[in-house]
């Protein structure tokens, strides 16, 4: 079901974990639909120096999570930014179509991260981020909900 | 991967090699239609029919009342479009069963809600058990069929057939009960029961896959199936599949004899995980402690997902399964562990094993000692775990 890319990043995370003295933490996803992301990010002169993260899903969100940090460790904030589901998709060498939902969330939870960190610095995020859609399950009843 | 064990006997079983054996002729040399008039046709004709009696032997019932089917959810379609034709065509479009049915069943409902049968769908509580005084609650002057099933597949829960059986048969409501994954757990009999219909699937049993049967109590006229040949009584047209017909006779057969075995080797696997696995902190049984098939448990682990735990289980040699949503294929958990009222965060971190008589001791040590670490593992990643360890 799962291709070698998306089994190694969810047998073997990279940056799992927690930074204590993060810049900017977010997280997306909730309990009830069985997925959250929380991202944490150094940031130095305008460049994510440390990216680490929690993932509370399945193998796919493990892995998209695990990757996404990947992609943007070690590149700017606008790098960052620019990072989309798809990309992350692609790296992985594709996901089961019912699992690309994880890809957004991934996505979601760098810009949340991203959000975080402008504010905390005195800058509106949504103007430079956009809105962060917490859930992408639009047609998720148990989202709706609440 | 050293190690393999197989601990998703719920969701299909091994075909026995004696099985296999006795399939094997009708498979080759035996190959004769079961309808034709020289001896290579009368040969499978015997074979079918002697397999209708071993099919009627392990359930009390028979053999006239025994028709061959796919698997459970043909039967459990037909079971219940018949009985609900039937009730149609006295004015009662009433029907009677409970939440947590297999979708063979509950998709069944659906259909027929459409035609304009109302469905009580009877709560099966925390422990997974239909209410006796609920279900007579629900009764009504135009109640036509009942359809509870036997033993539920994720939680392994029994429910009071035989009681329910006699209401109905008191009541002259047709009864119809889901034993696929009760033949071979505990004794099944038709007569005692007090059942009018029952579905069973040879595969759970060491069986083929894709044969099943129906048993349809003398008197109650089955509709239609499958127009066609003379097949099945005139009710189910079609070349008969001699070879899994003949493999569900010899597996119904072994099953119903090994029942005292298999519950002695699958009750102290399960008896050892529970006592074990659940001393891991926030995890739970799911369903009633005892009123259960022996072979099967469910549990959950708060704070992790069912996919990913059996991704790891996986990897271990592990074959298990979940009723998280990412294993439904849904958004939305298992509808049997949300009937019993778990709340979605919880029935996502659900795990089933279920055993057979192949599996050993052995293997109820080995997974409790892979579970340990591989939840930890997860809890540790999961920031859901974070919150419930905070807020206590
Ligand atoms: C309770 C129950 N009913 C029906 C079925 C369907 O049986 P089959 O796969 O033979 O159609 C199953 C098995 O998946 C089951 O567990």
């Amino acid at each position: 079901m799962y291709t070698e890319q998306v089994m190694d990043h969810f047998m073997n995370p990279r940056n799992m974990g927690e930074i204590a003295d993060a810049d900017g933490i977010g997280e997306v996803g909730n309990a009830k639909c069985g997925d959250i992301m929380k991202m944490y990010i150094k940031v130095k002169d305008s460049v994510i120096v440390d990216v680490k993260f929690k993932t509370y899903g399945c193998g796919s969100a493990i892995a998209t999570s695990s990757i996404a940090t990947e992609m943007i460790k070690g590149h700017t904030l606008n790098e960052a930014l620019q990072l989309s589901n798809k990309a992350v998709v692609e790296a992985l060498g594709g996901l089961p179509a019912h699992k690309i939902h994880c890809s957004v969330l991934a996505e979601q939870a760098i810009k949340a991260a991203l959000s975080d960190y402008y504010r905390k610095n005195g800058i509106d995020p949504e103007p430079i981020v956009g809105k962060i859609t917490e859930c992408d399950h639009d047609h998720c009843e148990s989202c709706s909900e609440d | 991967m050293d190690r393999f064990i197989y601990a998703d006997n719920a969701a299909t079983t091994k075909l026995s090699k004696s099985v296999l054996d006795k399939m094997m002729p009708y498979l080759t040399e035996e190959y004769g239609n079961a309808s034709s008039l020289y001896n290579l046709g009368s040969k499978s004709k015997q074979a079918v029919e002697s397999a209708r009696e071993q099919v009627a032997n392990a359930l009390g019932a028979k053999p006239r009342e025994i028709y061959f089917t796919s698997g459970g959810s043909e039967a459990d379609n037909w079971a219940i479009k018949s009985a609900a034709y039937i009730g149609a065509k006295k004015g009662k479009k009433h029907i009677i069963s409970t939440k947590f049915e297999h979708h063979a069943v509950l998709h069944t409902l659906e259909y027929l809600k459409k035609q304009g049968f109302e469905v009580t769908l009877l709560d099966v509580h925390s422990d997974g058990v239909v209410r006796v005084e609920e279900f007579i609650d629900a009764i009504r002057e135009d109640t036509c069929l009942a359809t509870i099933m036997y033993a539920n597949n994720e939680i392994g829960t029994l429910q009071p057939i035989a009681e329910i059986g006699k209401i109905c048969r008191e009541k002259g409501i047709l009864f119809h009960t889901d034993a696929v994954q009760a033949i071979g757990n505990v004794p099944v009999n038709v007569v005692d029961d007090n059942i009018d219909m029952l579905s069973l699937s040879a595969h759970k049993f060491h069986g083929p896959k894709g044969v099943g049967a129906l048993y349809v109590r003398r008197g109650i006229l089955l509709d239609n199936l499958i127009h066609g040949g003379a097949q099945e009584f005139g009710r189910r047209a079609g070349t008969e599949n001699t070879a899994g017909i003949v493999g569900l006779g010899a597996a119904i057969t072994d099953a119903v004899n090994n029942i005292e075995n298999k519950t002695k080797i699958t009750s102290e696997i399960c008896s050892y995980i529970i006592e074990n696995a659940l001393k891991i902190e926030r995890s739970r049984l799911n369903g009633h402690p005892t009123k259960r098939i022996p072979g099967t448990i469910n549990m959950c682990f708060e704070g992790i997902e069912g996919e990913s735990l059996l991704l790891m289980l996986d990897f271990k040699g592990i074959s298990a399964s979940s009723g998280s949503a990412c294993t439904s294929g849904s958004l939305d958990p298992s509808h049997v562990l949300l009937s019993i009222g778990l709340p979605h965060e919880i029935a996502h971190g659900s795990l089933r094993l279920s055993f057979s008589e192949e599996n050993t001791l052995d293997d109820a040590k080995y997974i409790v000692e892979q579970l340990y670490p591989i939840v930890d593992r997860l809890r540790v990643m999961s920031p859901l775990w974070e919150k419930i360890k905070q807020n206590g």
